[in-house]
């Protein structure tokens, strides 16, 4: 847990800034292939040769997964306190200035409405660029207002999570956001709305271990880490070399941790369709990116050639699924 | 075993010890001199005590000889009986289950067991629970609302296991389920933190109406140990990470994340483990008769409530409203 920094420091095979990488050329950190940058960003950050995911900021998941124009803020008016007075290499209200600064919001997190396929949702965002993506009280906070305001307006939530863990500038405060994103999760319970939620690279720690695997549904990025304690404490503690494939998306689906490894491609539009199904309403089979999930491709070859306007954000239209699957 | 800042309270035990030995030996009355050196050394133990480092605090609440999990089952509770066993893969040793009762009702208790010497800490792991423990916990608290009993947990863990088999049966998947299934109790709660509270593998039996704490013992979102190694990377300067945490039984009254700190004897419950767990015992009775005079219907609301409330936010200036 509180490994952000762990993650920020050490970067065993990507580095905090790696989200689509500067430069006209980029070489893809999966597969090594040159690729022109514009392809990339095109692609939704994943690597057209590999399908290597790519870590993509705040700004570029909302527009892959909301409807064009319809994100509406809730976040936005609460910042982190300084309960411990807390000094590492710097005090923590310093550093959290600098990355304020940096990331142009209050804390690790952006939520708000929106529609997805024409179905209103609350979106919660996690922002690894921001200190690592770290659960402090702001991130906790905002988790539980989302939350809560989306059973208030009838709204399911859809949560994509990217965290080093819960903050440990913030000490046992920290911790307690685990409990209270819990307990406010509830509302939706009673509410008898749907909670989805999207694991990206990397989700770790005290988020991992609190609402971020508690969705009704959820998924996974390929190749996105994901785990309680880090690889590199477990080398640590148990002094040995780690399995192939170790705490990524797909060695978690075949232990059964994850409802599915979706590519990011699919992504929004595996997202309506289980919204769809889940509340018992008919599902609008080309809604999304024009890609089938593998199960009902055979049956709707037909309609794989439509592609829709949902993810029209990011353009080009991102037909890659062939190229995006199988990383 | 001594930890450092305890060599002058055993020097002067130690002298005591010698002065009786020779009085008796010689025949002589030492009385007077005996009852002023016992005097000073109750002096000297809660100076010591009361000035300690959070860093030294963490020593205390680690310290071989302090009351572990089954100590207080089986002295501050009546007949327990151990239940094992998820149902699933296993019995966590890590994670001790079982009825008991307080006062002559029955109660629910679930509670992280470390070893009393190293055989035993290496088959409870050093406390440190797999899946299959947080699975067994959960069943109890399944069996707590079936049979409307309140529910006591005893907090006492490095943190939940780190290792290969553990992250492969989604050791964050039951962390987060049993924090779920604690908060949704429909009977009371109280957790206890005796030693160690580690992190999310603490906080998985800690989602209780109300938390108290012995004095010496610790609560933390990261051990002082990996805090440091991330933060000045240098496992060595943990003191100054378990300054840096505030991880102690006020520090965390402070904060509102503990209802009640139980007071320690004068030296430590390592150095008087009976009368640590005569005052144990005295506190749970009573905390759990307050609990069952609650109204029904509230304990679960009050349970959200409580840990809907931590945290401290402010009004953000440049962006707010």
């Amino acid at each position: 847990m509180a490994l952000e920094r762990w993650f920020r420091r050490n970067k065993p095979t990507r580095s905090d800034d790696d989200a689509t990488p500067a430069g006209l050329w980029v070489k893809c950190d999966g597969c090594g292939a040159q690729i022109y940058r514009k392809d990339l960003v095109a692609n939704l950050s994943t690597c057209p040769e590999c399908g290597h995911h790519y870590r993509v900021t705040v700004e570029e998941r909302i527009a892959m997964l909301a409807d064009d124009g319809t994100f509406e803020p809730w976040s936005g008016d609460l910042a982190p306190t300084d309960p411990l007075a807390f000094v590492d290499t710097e005090p923590y209200p310093d550093r959290m200035e600098r990355v304020q600064r940096k990331q142009g919001r209050p804390d690790a997190i952006q939520t708000g409405a929106a529609t997805m396929g024409g179905t209103p949702v609350a979106l919660v965002v996690m922002d690894f660029f921001f200190a690592g993506g770290s659960m402090g009280s702001v991130v906790g906070e905002e988790i539980a207002r989302a939350a809560e305001r989306a059973a208030v307006e009838g709204r399911p939530l859809v949560a994509v999570t990217a965290s080093g863990g819960a903050r440990m500038q913030e000490g046992a405060l920290s911790l307690m956001q685990m409990a209270k994103t819990t307990v406010a999760l509830e509302a939706l319970v009673d509410a008898g709305l749907p909670y989805l939620v999207v694991l990206s690279d990397p989700t770790t720690g005290g988020v991992t271990a609190s609402f971020a695997t508690l969705g009704d549904v959820v998924f996974a990025e390929p190749g996105a880490l994901i785990c309680f304690a880090g690889p590199r404490v477990i080398q640590q503690t148990i002094k040995q070399e780690l399995p192939e494939g170790f705490q990524r998306a797909e060695f978690l689906l075949a232990r059964g941790m994850l409802d599915d490894v979706v590519p990011r491609a699919e992504l929004k539009g595996r997202l309506v369709r289980t919204l769809q199904l889940l509340q018992d309403r008919p599902v609008d089979r080309g809604e999304g990116d024009g890609t089938s999930p593998p199960d009902l491709e055979a049956s709707e070859v037909s309609e794989a050639s439509e592609a829709s306007e949902t993810s029209a954000s990011i353009e080009p239209s991102s037909g890659e699924e062939g190229t995006a699957r199988g990383a | 075993m001594a930890l450092e800042f305890e060599r002058p309270i055993l020097d002067l035990e130690g002298k005591i010890r010698d002065m009786r030995a020779y009085a008796e030996e010689q025949e002589i009355d030492l009385g007077e001199e005996i009852a002023l050196l016992e005097a000073r050394l109750e002096r000297l133990k809660t100076s010591t005590f009361e000035g300690l480092t959070r860093w030294q605090r963490v020593q205390v609440a680690r310290a071989p000889g302090r009351p572990t999990a089954f100590d207080y089952l089986e002295h501050a509770f009546e007949g327990f009986e151990e239940l094992h066993g998820d149902r699933t893969l296993g019995d966590d040793p890590a994670l001790v289950t079982g009825l008991a009762q307080l006062d002559g009702r029955s109660v629910v208790v679930v509670a992280q067991q470390k070893g009393r010497d190293t055989k035993e800490n290496i088959h409870r792991n050093f406390g440190m629970s797999h899946p299959s423990g947080y699975r067994k916990a959960m069943r109890m608290f399944d069996l707590a609302d079936r049979f409307r009993l309140p529910v006591v947990t005893l907090i006492d863990t490095p943190g939940a296991y780190p290792g290969i088999a553990a992250e492969e049966q989604g050791q964050a998947w039951v962390i987060a389920a049993s924090i779920r299934r604690m908060s949704r109790l429909r009977v009371p709660a109280l957790s206890v933190v005796i030693g160690e509270g580690g992190s999310g593998g603490a906080l998985a039996i800690g989602v209780a109406n109300r938390v108290a704490i012995l004095e010496n013992a610790t609560y933390s979102v990261i051990s002082p140990e990996s805090c440091a190694a991330i933060l000045w990377r240098d496992a060595t300067e943990a003191p100054r990470a378990a300054e840096a945490l505030r991880l102690t039984a006020h520090d965390l009254q402070e904060v509102g994340v503990v209802d009640r700190v139980i007071a320690e004897p004068p030296g430590g419950a390592h150095r008087a483990p009976g009368q640590t767990i005569r005052e144990v015992a005295r506190v749970l009775r009573e905390e759990i008769a307050a609990l069952r005079d609650g109204d029904p219907d509230a304990w679960t609301s009050q349970r959200r409530a409580r840990f809907r409330a931590l945290g401290r936010v402010t009004d953000h200036p440049a962006l707010g409203a």
